[in-house]
């Protein structure tokens, strides 16, 4: 089976470069978060203090920053903990979300509305002020990084769980199901959520990218994580300092890893979505 | 008629978003609840205050008091306007919260506003000629738009043009400290200063305001420009529009009167969206800018572990946009008739 | 004779698809007189809609005229540049669409968008245009047209906004009216005042007609001389009862017998070697034995939704082992609520419901799947489209009920019978490992019908089993039905609004109308001599050949 997959996925993949570039962008994004520490030229927390605020150069293609830094080798090592974060998060309120949106969108009634409720209430926060807040509660810390990004997604997973069950559970398939003799939970379970599952994993794909954003922007803000810890959104906030002295490149290259980052993953995000549903291309 | 409608409508929908408001306040009572640390040193005089001082803290706070008794406590003092009191600042953190308000509302909004005259235009653009020049730009740049965050794109834009052309003044705050504030009506500069008829105040106000606008905006113009080429090329391709072909409708008719006036609905509810999102930006941008308003003041008070200010801060954001979306709902109740009789 | 108002010269379509250009009309030649009236008739991808978009110029952006001449009087359609169609439309030619809300713009109120229509060509004031839009809701016959006047379409019902989509069409005398599928999706009774309507006033004005449609009646009840299309292709042209009686080409021979009539019986359907059942003696109902309880019994079923609504006010019927009972009844008749509950797919608010002289009514539909009734009661779905489990291949769907219900194991036996099962209705094995969309809409019907068959059950209902599909694929569908029914003693709930269908198909109908049972009886009894208005009513708005021809000869 799996080489058959594989085969359709390169078929589909040659018709549609962009995806396939981000595709690949997105797998190189994951391997060198794996093999940072060895792909790093140098030490990311080791100050050379003679060699501080250097403009990029061949040997240090990223320059260096305030404390002489390599930022190229920093910029190495924060994608492993920024896809970790990421990834954790929206692999939380996935999972969540899929498994809460499904039964409610499949049984309706009182579990549907009181978790239409609580979704309503996170709804009326402004997401990042959520956030903000709950890890200042939780403690600052990587964790409630984490914790935070994943519960203000939760929302969204759940109301497209849901709206993605709710049209499809009155159709003929279904109803066949249960006159097959299946139980309302293992229709929900075995048959409503595998269909359901391409639309969320495309859905995740697009949220990664603002999962990294907000992570970022949260320790940007001097939140979770802590010099001297590489990080981009922290990076940026450091070189932040020296922007108006003109040292641009303590701000653009992580700002950069960044961007192409979240770039992947919503390019490789819409990409699957016109594979799946061409209809809904834009 | 139509008014009275909307009246009706407008008060149910606030009606129906009591439960969210209070859903929002329990929410923010138990944030408090958990925060690290015991809120009575806050209130404190200082950090060196005495144990028994302390203690009638306690005791005037209610703290030792069963929980769904504190509860009602914070709910009457969130009633009165009573947030508390900032370590900070010293102040209470309502009259803080007030005096900085203006400040993050005129740079939303100026934002939204750069947000909107741009997004609109450009999608529509982009679906007249699908598959065109303009579409694929704007494709692009609504690809490049929402890969940028905003603390990068700022910093950015003040390396281009503070730094290297020296256009822009330097990025701290909303005008010169040098310069004379006019008397405050609005506590918008932009209104202000013209009231004041001040217009070289005003120019001033402008340029510092320019830069940290344009840098939220340029986050949220790609989600806006999307959804306007979205909706408008399904609503180009509707059965309604074909109809207005077949019956020989002008141009402007069919794309103005048809086609644009129903896409401009998904645009609608996405704005009540961007406007969320850049409620949360704007604690990114404020920090970034140095900009005097509710965010920066909030982020400095939870660096400094005052939290007071954060829960107010918190409540305050999460009304306005349930203010936001109740303006938002009764804008799309007046576009959209169907919506009105339901 | 005189010049024609339309001529149409091989005309050729092309679309452009991401597979690459596909040829949708081939070569299509016709001509139409001043105030005649055609009609277009072919089953789905057959071309007929893509010639009337294509004569209007509003063919979709894919799709270009590829070759071939338009003319219109002595304008060549096919060459005017956009300003001269904005002025053709409305005024010369002018267009109904199938799905009229749709076809209406949603946020603007029908009187002004008539108003538009009428500005379009006319410098005229704008309360002038209101005037004269008022004028032609009266035409179209809507009642209380001031009021209606400021009314938005979705307050208005299917047969109502088709009424105003005529009022927009005909509100610049067009000489040329082309009527897509105009009635497609709405009751049969709407149908017939809504076609009534369209016909009179093209007469009254004097505007040619075109009616493309997939229902032969239709064509043949409204249209003086009728053309038949199949891929692309115009296969016959002939005055409309000449094409009934004496059909010519082979695929109108085939179309012919395929439509049922108020006469047609189900063994006709299809013609030559696919005949499922020429060869198959028809079936006595088998008499029980004296005492044995009927199959299914139902007794003052109700059905009340949480929100309120009344689905079903009062349901009773009986059901003998091997017989066939068709429910019949337009939309919010209560039918599909009905055959629901029966099928214990839904829970009743009161009654009882007996099988084989046990309740099942007590058992709450959640738990009804360990009942040991489930395997004897199954269900055919309406649209094949939705039935199959996207991610199940047509093995899979019909293997899923004999695992669930007759607990095989994966193994040669589940195959053996999952093939045989394919056999009985025609599924070709080789079909068996593919995926719902890899397969056509007959094939997923069979697929659909094979897996409610699998587990051998004593009833089958069909909820509307041949809706979705063309009538030559229908035809074999309720052929196969109808075999399996006489092999394997099956009792029928046949779920239809085709009262043409349901006479062939059982013994006996219940007409149903909002919730409630309007009349029941011997099927052919109760449509040759309805005993109520309702059931008259239906009757008579089937646009049957026999009542034309005697409208004819009358």
């Amino acid at each position: 089976m799996s080489s058959a997959t594989l085969q359709h996925a390169a078929f589909i993949l040659r018709g549609n470069p962009i995806t396939a570039v981000a595709a690949a962008g997105s797998t190189l994004l994951i391997l060198v978060g794996l093999f940072a520490p060895w792909l790093a030229p140098y030490d990311p927390i080791a100050s050379d203090v003679a060699n501080a605020l250097q403009a990029p150069s061949a040997a240090h293609w990223a320059g260096t920053d305030q404390l002489g830094r390599d930022v190229f080798s920093r910029i190495i090592v924060a994608t492993q903990l920024d896809l970790t974060i990421a990834l954790s998060a929206v692999g939380i309120s996935f999972v969540l979300g899929a498994v809460i949106g499904a039964l409610c969108g499949y049984t309706g009634g009182r579990l549907d509305r009181s978790v239409g409720r609580f979704v309503d209430v996170l709804m009326a926060f402004p997401l990042f002020v959520l956030a903000m807040a709950m890890v200042a509660a939780l403690g600052n810390r990587v964790e409630n990084i984490v914790i935070a990004t994943a519960i203000i997604n939760l929302p969204f997973y759940i109301r497209f769980a849901r709206a993605e069950v709710n049209v499809r559970r009155n159709l003929g398939w279904v109803e066949a199901a249960r006159a097959s003799g299946e139980s309302h939970v293992s229709v929900v379970l075995r048959f409503l959520l595998p269909n359901v599952l391409p639309a969320m994993v495309v859905q995740m794909s697009l949220n990664l990218g603002w999962a990294i954003i907000n992570a970022a922007g949260l320790s940007f803000i001097g939140l979770g994580v802590k010099p001297p810890t590489p990080e981009w959104g922290i990076m940026v906030a450091e070189g932040a300092r020296f922007i108006s002295t003109g040292k641009w490149w303590l701000v653009a290259f992580p700002g950069l890893a960044l961007m192409l980052a979240v770039l992947c993953f919503n390019l490789l995000g819409d990409g699957l979505r016109d594979i799946l549903d061409p209809r809904q291309r834009t | 008629m139509k008014l009275a409608s909307t009246a009706k409508r407008a008060a149910r929908r606030f009606a129906s978003s009591l439960p969210a408001l209070f859903g929002v306040l329990v929410f923010t009572f138990l944030l408090m609840r958990v925060l690290p640390g015991d809120p009575a040193v806050f209130f404190a005089s200082g950090p060196n205050a005495g144990k028994e001082e302390i203690e009638t803290i306690r005791k005037q706070m209610g703290l030792d008091k069963p929980v769904p008794q504190q509860l009602v406590l914070y709910l009457y003092d969130v009633g009165r306007g009573n947030l508390g009191r900032s370590l900070m600042t010293g102040q209470n953190v309502t009259k803080d919260l007030k005096e900085r308000l203006p400040a993050s509302l005129e740079l939303t909004f100026s934002a939204l506003l750069i947000a909107l005259v741009s997004a609109i235009p450009l999608g529509i653009l982009a679906a007249l000629r699908p598959g065109s020049l303009i579409d694929h730009g704007v494709r692009l740049f609504c690809a490049l738009g929402v890969c940028v965050p905003t603390f990068v794109s700022g910093l950015l834009l003040i390396y281009v043009f503070y730094y290297l052309l020296g256009i822009a003044p330097d990025p701290t705050g909303r005008v010169d400290i040098f310069m004379t504030l006019p008397p405050s009506h609005t506590g918008f500069l932009l209104i202000d200063f013209l009231i004041a008829g001040d217009f070289e105040g005003w120019w001033a106000a402008f340029k510092q305001l320019i830069l940290p606008a344009c840098t939220m905006a340029l986050f949220v113009i790609a989600p806006l420009a999307r959804i306007t080429r979205a909706s408008m090329l399904a609503s180009l391709g509707s059965d309604f529009v074909r109809t207005a072909r077949s019956v020989g409708l002008s141009w402007w008719r069919i794309v103005v009167t048809y086609a644009l006036r129903n896409a401009i609905l998904p645009v609608i509810t996405i704005a009540g969206i961007v406007f969320s999102t850049m409620l949360g930006a704007n604690v990114l941008v404020e920090k970034v800018f140095s900009w005097p308003g509710v965010a920066s003041y909030a982020l400095d008070a939870l660096l400094s572990s005052d939290y007071a200010p954060v829960q107010g801060f918190v409540l305050l954001m999460a009304f306005v946009f349930v203010i936001v979306n109740l303006v938002v709902d009764v804008l799309y109740g007046i576009a959209d008739p169907r919506i009105s009789i339901g | 004779m005189t010049q024609p108002l339309l001529n149409i010269e091989n005309l050729h379509v092309t679309f452009s698809t991401r597979r690459g250009p596909v040829e949708a009309v081939r070569g299509v030649s016709l001509s139409l007189a001043e105030g005649e009236t055609l009609g277009i008739v072919g089953e789905s991808g057959s071309g007929k809609s893509v010639t009337g978009f294509a004569v209007t110029r509003l063919l979709e952006s894919a799709g270009r005229i590829s070759a071939g001449r338009i003319t219109f009087r002595d304008r060549e359609i096919t060459k005017m540049t956009s300003a001269g169609l904005r002025e053709m439309h409305g005024s010369a030619m002018a267009m109904i669409f199938q799905n009229p809300r749709g076809a209406l713009n949603p946020i603007r109120a029908i009187g002004q968008q008539i108003a538009d229509a009428i500005m379009a060509h006319r410098k005229i004031s704008a309360d002038d245009a209101r005037g004269e839009a008022l004028e032609l809701l009266r035409a179209v016959k809507i009642r209380d047209p001031e009021k209606r006047m400021a009314a938005y379409p979705h307050e208005l019902s299917g047969g109502m906004c088709q009424r105003v989509m005529i009022a927009m069409a005909i509100s610049s005398n067009p000489a040329l009216l082309i009527a897509d599928e105009p009635t497609t999706g709405l009751d049969v009774t709407t149908q017939k005042v809504v076609m009534d309507l369209l016909a009179q006033i093209a007469a009254d004005r004097g505007m040619a007609t075109i009616l493309i449609t997939h229902d032969l009646g239709l064509s043949a009840r409204y249209c003086r001389r009728v053309v038949v299309m199949e891929q692309g292709r115009l296969v016959e042209e002939a005055e409309a009862l000449t094409l009934f009686h004496s059909p010519q080409h082979p695929y109108t021979k085939r179309l012919v017998a395929a439509s049922p009539t108020a006469t047609s019986r189900v063994e006709d359907l299809v013609t030559g070697d696919e005949n499922l059942l020429a060869a198959l003696p028809a079936a006595p109902l088998p008499t029980p034995p004296h005492g044995t309880p009927p199959l299914l019994e139902v007794r003052d079923l109700v059905k009340r939704f949480d929100d309120g609504t009344v689905g079903l006010k009062t349901f009773s019927m009986v059901l003998a082992a091997g017989e066939s009972v068709g429910l019949v009844g337009e939309s919010g008749s209560g039918k599909s609520t009905t055959s629901r509950m029966i099928c214990r797919l839904l829970d009743q608010s009161e009654g009882s419901i007996n099988f084989n002289g046990e309740s099942i009514s007590h058992i709450p539909a959640r738990d009804f799947h360990r009942a040991p009734q489930r395997k004897d009661i199954q269900i055919v779905f309406q649209d094949p489209n939705d039935s199959l489990n996207p991610r199940f291949t047509a093995f899979d769907c019909i293997a899923h009920p004999l695992m669930r219900l007759a607990g095989m194991r994966n193994g040669d036996a589940l195959r053996a019978r999952v093939r045989e099962c394919a056999h009985r209705v025609g599924l070709p094995a080789d079909l068996l490992e593919r995926f719902p969309h890899q397969l056509s809409g007959g094939q997923k019907a069979r697929i659909g019908i094979a897996r409610a068959i699998a587990c051998r059950p004593r009833l089958l209902v069909l909820d509307e089993p041949t809706a979705a599909l063309d009538v030559s694929v229908q035809a074999v569908v309720l052929q196969l039905l109808d075999k399996l029914r006489r092999e394997d003693g099956l009792a029928f709930l046949f779920v239809s609004h085709d009262l043409n269908v349901v006479r062939m198909m059982c013994q006996r109908t219940i007409v149903l109308r909002n919730g409630e049972i309007v009349e029941q009886g011997e099927s052919h009894a109760l449509f040759d001599n309805p005993q109520t208005d309702y059931t008259r009513e239906l009757v008579d708005a089937v646009p049957n050949i026999e009542l034309i021809e005697a409208a004819v000869a009358g």
